[in-house]
């Protein structure tokens, strides 16, 4: 079977489609390389969903952990202190436990115990944790004189947080925020090994890697796949995240210092 | 294991919970926590290590070692560690053996990979198969520490190497001035400097370690989440004296909260630490303390 074939029949493997046996036996690289990488698109999911959610939520969150009412400030700090003080692996156990168990008086919550909903949800929730800390640490450090000049100007209320809070909030927490979406990627490779019961074989890159290693008592092929694939993914979340902060701080004066050309320094 | 409780069907409420708390599979559950423990407190000081070499080698002028080390914590760093965790396991394990195998059989013809099995010699086992039970779990549960302070270690390392650049640079010049040489200024001035650089990333990475140990459950030791899972499930009464449904919530509740309690402490500890390890220092919290203390 030529790998074109192979990657026609099992690239979208983890989603359902395409070959439904998995191979057995005799294991060509190429079979192992397109398999890891259909899991991947699990990967990818889980974490582009929770950061793109949590990422508003950790905005309220941090507000509201930041604000003078302590009706707001306290269940915040609570919400954050549980799930930044736990294992994320314990989390997605005991989740999936009560969504079992919530299951059987209310099919509402059928979805929640398979992982596209269920796991989302934990992670959601885990990072809007760790991203709402990050975000009150730096909403605690904008600079003081960013504020009085938008009290000077009379900027208030919704405009003083679109246009300066805000955006400063986000330029401060940046590089700590771009490092807890790498881990959060990371974190993704946990769902299928804690609890979430992987359907007809459609897991994600570690539960196939897992499964390669299994079958051939040897891992020093798929693991490093495996690994490959997720140094690649945190390249790529380092490149978006690199743009995102080189616009975010484009305002301030660059560190580059701009030499005279060659020419004029010859015209000298 | 109180007398009560000899026939536990016609017990109810407390005296039944107290006798259902205290079976022989609870106190394996209570000692796992001990476990969990026990690796924490190997773990930690074996990583710093890994992590420490780790950061002397990233800052060698000697190339090839300082690439190693950089690699070292790059690649760590860039794999989810349940990747490496579940990684390390069969591969240190077939490593071991593949090492002893060597030795002890030189004189083996048959190739160690056949198919899809890894076939050593019958003395290069590990643990060999005529040891008893306890070798077995011991073997198993030092791979574990292993794996754990080979991932750990990397990112320990990256602190270091960060908090060894940190310490200012005029110390180190003062020390050469004084004629000592770059093992004295290394050993003398830069690391007993750099730990106050080091604590506040050396603590989140304590957390850290301590919020990945259920991991354990996955390297084959039968840790916190291995119970909490056997006990929390169904039990019917063809099978056991004490039935109940379905407890994995109450019992991952447990866990939620052994954790909670555990990086609490931590952080408190932390923080005295910190407060101890600023005393004297050219910083702006040591700064503050010689301030208050005068």
């Amino acid at each position: 079977m030529s790998c074109l074939q192979t990657v026609q029949d099992y690239a979208l493997r983890s989603l359902g489609i395409g070959e439904r046996l998995l191979p057995r036996e005799d294991f060509t690289l190429c079979e192992q390389v397109t398999l890891i990488g259909s899991g991947m698109i699990w990967n990818i999911y889980f974490g582009l969903i929770a950061i793109v959610f949590g990422f508003f939520a950790a905005t309220g969150m941090a507000l509201a952990k930041n604000s003078q009412n302590a009706w707001l400030r306290k269940p915040a700090e609570f919400f954050i202190y549980v799930f930044r003080g736990s294992p994320l692996f314990i989390q997605m156990f005991f989740a999936y436990a009560v969504f079992v168990v919530l299951k059987q008086s209310f099919p509402f919550f059928a979805p929640f115990t398979s992982a596209w909903l269920g796991a989302t949800l934990v992670l959601f929730l885990n990072t809007t944790a760790y991203t709402a800390e990050i975000f009150y640490g730096a909403l605690q450090s904008i600079p003081k004189g960013d504020l009085e000049a938008a009290d000077a100007y009379g900027i208030t209320g919704r405009t003083r947080f679109t246009r300066i809070v805000w955006p400063s909030m986000l330029r401060l927490a940046w590089p700590a925020y771009t490092n807890e979406a790498i881990f959060l990627f990371h974190a993704t490779a946990l769902v299928f090994f804690s609890g979430f019961p992987v359907w007809a074989q459609r897991g994600d890159a570690l539960y196939y890697a897992s499964y390669f290693a299994d079958k051939t008592f040897n891992p020093f092929i798929p693991y490093p796949i495996l690994a490959g694939f997720f140094i690649l993914l945190t390249l790529v979340v380092i490149t978006i995240f690199g743009t995102i902060g080189k616009r975010l701080n484009r305002h301030l004066p660059q560190a580059v210092i701009r030499r005279p050309g060659f020419m004029r320094t010859m015209m000298r | 294991m109180f007398s009560y409780c000899t026939d536990p069907s016609t017990l109810e409420g407390f005296s039944w919970l107290s006798c259902y708390l205290t079976t022989g599979k609870h106190m394996g559950f209570y000692a796992s926590f001990l476990t969990v423990i026990v690796l924490l407190l190997i773990t930690a000081p074996v990583a710093l290590m890994f992590g420490f070499a780790g950061a002397a080698a990233a800052r060698s002028r000697f190339l090839p070692l300082s690439l190693l080390g950089k690699t070292y914590t790059a690649i760590v760093r860039g794999v989810p560690d349940i990747a490496f965790f579940m990684f390390f396991v069969i591969a240190l394990d077939q490593a071991f053996e593949y090492l002893r195998h060597k030795v002890k059989c030189p004189d083996w013809s048959e190739p160690i990979r056949q198919g899809s099995d890894f076939v050593v010699c019958t003395q290069a086992k590990l643990p060999l198969s005529t040891s008893p039970q306890w070798m077995h779990e011991a073997y198993g549960f030092s791979l574990a520490v292993l794996t754990f302070a080979i991932v750990f270690g990397a990112f320990a390392a990256n602190v270091l190497y960060g908090a060894m650049r940190a310490v200012p640079r005029a110390q180190l010049e003062t020390a050469e001035a004084y004629g000592m040489n770059q093992r004295q200024t290394f050993w003398r001035i830069l690391v007993p400097q750099m730990w106050i650089y080091a604590l506040p990333g050396l603590s989140n990475l304590w957390m850290i370690l301590v919020k990945a140990t259920p991991l354990l459950f996955l390297l084959g030791v039968e840790d916190i989440v291995y119970w909490a899972k056997e006990l929390g499930g169904l039990k019917t009464a063809r099978f056991t004296e004490y039935p109940h449904g379905n407890w994995h919530a109450i019992y991952f509740f447990a866990l939620l909260v052994f954790y909670l309690m555990l990086t609490s402490i931590s952080e408190r500890v932390f923080k005295r630490i910190s407060r101890r390890l600023s005393h004297g220092q050219a910083t702006a919290a040591g700064e503050a303390q010689r301030k208050a203390a005068q």
